[in-house]
């Protein structure tokens, strides 16, 4: 922000002590103007209604106009939307066909076709170079789409319902020959899909290649719980999804993110989107996208691969500028063109960055998954849902625990695979069989499988009687659960309410009591210390049109509330954890190991645990959060701790510090701006999650946008959202600005 | 002895600066040190003029911050100049359209990097060959000549290591190689060894002077290291913020250094390797010795020091042809040896 730091107005007596007094006691001085005003005048106090701009209607007319009047010229939006739609529904139709659905022969035709073609190319690429690798793949997918041109016409007009008479039919064309004759040979019976020992075998040979034994078997055995418990069905639901929709926001993350690095002017638009994008919570982009497409799996699919390109477009730029220019050079010197440059030299020698990238797209991708199921997207997310409204939390744990199983197998498949990327095995003496160990394998099981389970319906998918754990288990948790929270609710009772009585409810209507003014007011005097007036407009602005002007004033100081009383007990709890684990390498180890794990759960799993302990209701809430919001706490404690110049501690030793006098006077102020950020990252997680945590109530901004998903009410979602982005972007800009400013004090940096 | 010029560099500046062009413009191309310092423009290269000569060895060294890594960007354009005027072989190479610099790279030039530059997907064979690859050579062809320079540089056996296996040195044999895999004409050299230790160090330049002997390259050679320079240079050129302080042979920058800095940098330089008997020899004075035991004036003072510190008289030096002309004396091998201590 060092940036927009103007000279401060050195004339007059506000100006000097705006430029020279204390912060504090500046805060104090705005604080009692604004309550003097309000106290006098009723419109610093409450913003009066007709000052309340209907942005959420234009909003919500721009939307309608969208959808239904706005036209590109040849076509219009619509159409194009459904055009998008029907690209995005064929490979999912395809996927799912191949994990759950199963399906006529003749309809896994172009699947085959797609990865025979692949298949080739790879062994030309091998014997004639990439480009003729290239070429190949393209005659023979060119190939399969001129032939079946007359089917995705017909589906496509279908789908644009240009021509409603026409009845697309099925897949039709020269290659209907072969698939005749498998018809006949099958009696045009339907196929399975691929069974599931296949799919968990075949996660466990490429655990194997990326990690060895250890991972393999922990793969192997997370995915089985799938199967065992019945589940299957749902979490290859979920996880067709996941596999449509990784690829499309990974090329698109990584076009962006190329495109960002080679034009100034992408830089200037695309890099503050991208920062408001990731401040907004995954609930806000269902709004818009249920508006336009409808509900269903494809605009939860659509919703999905827009919320999580940004880490990738992120990664690729980080990987792109963290190129050794010595790398850069010798590939210039070495004749490259500047495609050559991009593809041979810039992007594979940063690969590891862009895996990282792509495993943080996976992961917001099934977070995003998950959620989803709001707008009707299939899978455990949606089981979880019905199970959670109807509080039955026997079949609502197996089933978060299969997400997080998931969660946990795919997080730390990806992150094997990219540090496995930086080291390369000799191969000098293998054979090719050695070389091509696990693909073969792999291939031999799928076969297998496949063969078996026309013999034996077990290899396909477990029927109910074989299942270990079935329906009659997960009523029996559901009695212990219930029987231990019964038990447990006599010693939960006394500091729940007290905590309720005491703090919570007096802290919400201090909130609910304070006049905007008084808000605004002293966010702005501190953006001016910290920022100069860029920050002071920015966050005020932000305040202003964003939340006031919008009319969400009253939730959005209910978000603050549950944000901060969240925060109250994430740094709480998250400091002293940080302390500790630096103390101790034993228990840092261990601490890590929780922070990892718990930052792979999808948020919504978070609700689970509330939900038992508190039911519903503002405790629950804020109990939510904690967990999730408590990590970056703990971790930048830890950091922050642990980049303490070695001389700096030896220093205080000598000096004559006790540990305790080290830690307060020495350790913890050096460390205060690192602490800071993790606060800062705290409340951005908070926020998010509160978006999440309107299933189980709140009167705040996350359920506004909840509210505004059955109603398709775009302007009330997009608004809320954006609501908590800026209260998110306020946060972030003044704890950076402080925590910049005290890093240099501090001279380092 | 007229020699052929390879590349000739005519008032070359680089200014970093948020306009450098119009900074330029507004100084007729001649900012002073203070436009910049009050501007805060950045001359990185200042007026640099100077030629490169087929076959030969030229060093430019400096301090870091001197300019020196900039300006052989600028040939090998990494970075366009602010101006000037820059020839390879008579054609202008700042006019040179992005697709003729890429041939220009890909046939004519070979460049080796600090720290080295490898691709760390690729294995050796494959970044040797990577040059080769680009211009979209066959497999077989690229391999086959890949291997070739493999074993110039004594890597053989190797080719299947991923440069994070190899040694420092071994990695910069691996640039060498690369940066010769096409063959160049002109070979640029950035600071090739100073990122390895003193040993290895010596062990690199000794065998780049056994493939110079080879190949017998027009080289630009980068360094920080005086000693290095005087080593492997046919010529050296100083360069001080920015500008071309000095370009000579290392004896002239020893014996006549155009001012402090240069004397500074020869100060240490190993004077009996690099001067010469004939240029410090005395005028005959009408004394003739006998050509018998002349001195060869070609000679370094090194070679010779024990025989003119040993004898009484003067020593006669005999020229190219034999004949004597002219003496050394002790007292004169004794100051050039130790003389500029005294001051």
């Amino acid at each position: 922000m060092s940036a927009g730091v103007s000279e401060p107005d050195r004339n007059g007596l506000v100006g000097r002590f705006l430029a020279r007094g204390s912060l504090p006691l500046q805060m104090l001085a705005v604080a009692a103007v604004a309550l003097a005003l309000s106290s006098v005048m009723d419109w610093a106090w409450d913003w009066p209604k007709e000052w309340v701009i209907p942005i959420k209607l234009w909003i919500s007319d721009f939307f309608r106009w969208l959808d239904k009047e706005a036209t590109l010229g040849l076509f219009t939006v619509k159409q194009l939307t459904r055009t998008l739609s029907w690209v995005l529904k064929q490979p999912l139709i395809w996927t799912e066909q191949l994990l759950w659905k199963g399906a006529k022969p003749y309809e896994f035709l172009p699947v085959m076709w797609i990865a025979i073609s692949l298949a080739v190319g790879i062994v030309a690429s091998r014997l004639r170079g990439q480009n003729f690798a290239m070429i190949v793949v393209a005659v023979l997918l060119g190939v399969v789409v001129i032939d079946s041109l007359p089917f995705i016409l017909l589906s496509l007009t279908k789908a644009l319902k240009i021509a409603p008479w026409m009845e697309a039919q099925a897949f039709t064309g020269i290659s209907q020959i072969p698939a005749d004759m498998l018809d006949a040979v099958m009696t045009s019976k339907k196929l399975k899909h691929i069974p599931w020992i296949a799919v968990v075998l075949g996660f466990g040979v490429f655990g194997h290649w990326v990690g060895g034994w250890r991972l393999a078997g922990a793969v192997v055995l997370s995915m089985s719980y799938l199967a065992v418990t019945g589940l299957w069905r749902e979490s290859m639901k979920t996880f067709s999804l996941v596999a449509v929709a990784v690829p499309f926001s990974a090329l698109l993350g990584l076009s962006l993110g190329v495109w960002v690095t080679r034009s100034k002017r992408a830089a200037k638009i695309i890099t503050p989107i991208f920062d408001l994008m990731q401040a907004t919570p995954h609930l806000a982009y269902l709004v818009p996208v249920v508006v336009m497409f409808g509900a269903g799996q494809v605009p939860a699919l659509i919703a999905t691969v827009i919320f999580a390109m940004p880490p990738m477009a992120r990664c690729t730029i980080l990987a792109i500028q963290t190129v050794p220019s010595d790398i850069v050079e010798s590939g210039r010197m070495s004749g490259c063109t500047e495609r050559q440059l991009l593809w041979k030299v810039i992007l594979p020698s940063s690969q590891k960055t862009l895996l990282l990238g792509l495993n943080q797209v996976i992961m917001q991708t099934l977070a995003m998954v998950v959620i989803a199921s709001l707008v009707g997207a299939q899978g455990l997310g949606h089981k979880l849902l019905f199970s959670l409204q109807q509080l039955k939390l026997g079949f609502a744990t197996m089933q978060g625990m299969a997400i997080v199983l998931m969660a946990v197998v795919l997080d730390r498949l990806t992150q094997a695979y990219a540090n496995r990327a930086s080291v390369h095995e000799h191969h000098e003496a293998a054979g090719f069989v050695q070389r091509h160990i696990h693909i073969i394998v792999f291939f031999a099981i799928l076969a297998v499988s496949i063969i078996a389970s026309f013999y034996l319906r077990d290899v396909s998918i477990l029927p109910r009687k074989h299942l270990l754990v079935d329906n009659r288990d997960a009523l029996e948790l559901d009695k212990v659960i219930k029987a231990v929270t019964f038990f447990l609710i006599d010693y939960i009772r006394p500091p729940r309410d007290f905590i309720t009585v005491y703090m919570l409810i007096p802290m919400r209507d201090l909130y609910h009591s304070m006049p905007w003014s008084l808000i605004v007011g002293v966010i702005a005097v501190v953006g001016y210390r910290l920022g100069g007036w860029t920050l002071a407009a920015l966050t005020t602005g932000l305040m202003l049109f964003v939340i006031l002007a919008a009319g969400n004033w009253e939730f959005a100081s209910t978000t603050f509330y549950f944000v901060s009383s969240a925060l109250v007990f994430c740094v709480a709890i998250g400091v002293p954890i940080g302390i500790l684990s630096a103390r101790s390498e034993r228990v840092a180890k261990a601490v890590m190991f929780m922070c990892d794990l718990l930052q792979t759960f999808p948020s919504f799993i978070y609700l689970l645990p509330a939900i038992m302990l508190f039911r519903v209701g503002e405790l629950a809430i804020i109990f939510a959060i904690i967990p999730y919001a408590s990590v970056p706490a703990i971790r930048y404690t830890y950091l922050g701790l642990k980049r303490i110049p070695a001389v700096t501690i030896e220093a205080a030793t000598a000096n004559g510090c006790t540990s305790f006098q080290r830690l307060w006077k020495v350790e913890l102020p050096v460390a205060l701006p690192e602490v800071m950020l993790g606060v800062n990252q705290t409340i951005m997680m908070a926020l998010a999650m509160t978006a999440i945590t309107a299933l189980i109530g709140g009167q705040d901004l996350g359920q506004e946008i909840y509210r505004a998903l059955p109603t398709s009410d775009a302007g009330r979602g997009v608004m809320a959202g954006l609501g908590i982005a800026s209260l998110g972007i306020i946060a972030d800009r003044l704890i950076g600005a402080w925590a910049a400013k005290r890093k240099e004090a501090l001279g380092i940096s | 002895m007229q020699r052929q010029i390879q590349i000739t560099c005519r008032n070359i500046w680089k200014v970093f600066g948020p306009n450098p062009e119009e900074f330029m413009e507004r100084h007729n191309g001649k900012p002073s040190p203070e436009a910049f310092k009050a501007e805060g423009y950045i001359g990185a290269v200042q007026d640099v003029s100077f030629d490169v000569y087929t076959g030969e060895i030229l060093i430019i060294m400096g301090l870091s911050g001197s300019g020196k890594s900039t300006i052989i960007r600028c040939i090998t354009r990494l970075n366009d100049p602010t101006s000037g005027e820059m020839d390879y072989e008579g054609k202008d190479l700042l006019k040179a359209t992005p697709q003729e610099l890429i041939e220009l790279r890909r046939h004519k030039m070979g460049m080796v990097f600090q720290n080295f530059g490898l691709l760390p997907h690729r294995d050796v064979l494959s970044n040797v060959a990577f040059p080769l690859e680009v211009q979209g050579i066959d497999l077989a062809t690229r391999n086959a000549r890949a291997q070739e320079m493999v074993d110039l540089v004594g890597l053989g056996g190797r080719e299947s290591y991923f440069p994070r296996e190899l040694s420092g040195g071994q990695q910069q044999r691996v640039g060498i190689a690369r940066s010769l895999a096409v063959e160049p004409d002109i070979w640029f050299l950035d600071e090739p060894f100073s990122a390895l230790d003193p040993l290895i160090r010596a062990e690199m330049q000794d065998e780049f002077i056994r493939l110079q002997q080879m190949l017998k390259k027009t080289i630009v050679f980068i360094t920080h290291d005086f000693e290095e320079a005087t080593k492997l240079a046919d010529r050296i050129g100083i360069m001080k913020d920015g500008r071309m302080v000095q370009l000579d042979t290392a004896e002239e920058l020893v014996l006549n250094p155009a001012d402090d800095y240069v004397a500074e940098f020869a100060r240490n330089a190993p004077r009996e390797r690099i001067v010469s008997v004939g240029a410090i020899m005395e005028d005959l004075n009408g004394t003739a010795g006998s050509a018998e035991h002349a001195l060869d004036a070609k000679a370094k003072i090194g070679e010779v020091a024990e025989r003119v510190l040993n004898s009484s008289v003067p020593l006669p030096v005999a020229g190219e042809d034999g004949a004597i002309i002219g003496m050394l004396s002790r007292e004169r091998i004794t100051k050039a040896l130790f003389g500029k201590q005294d001051q």
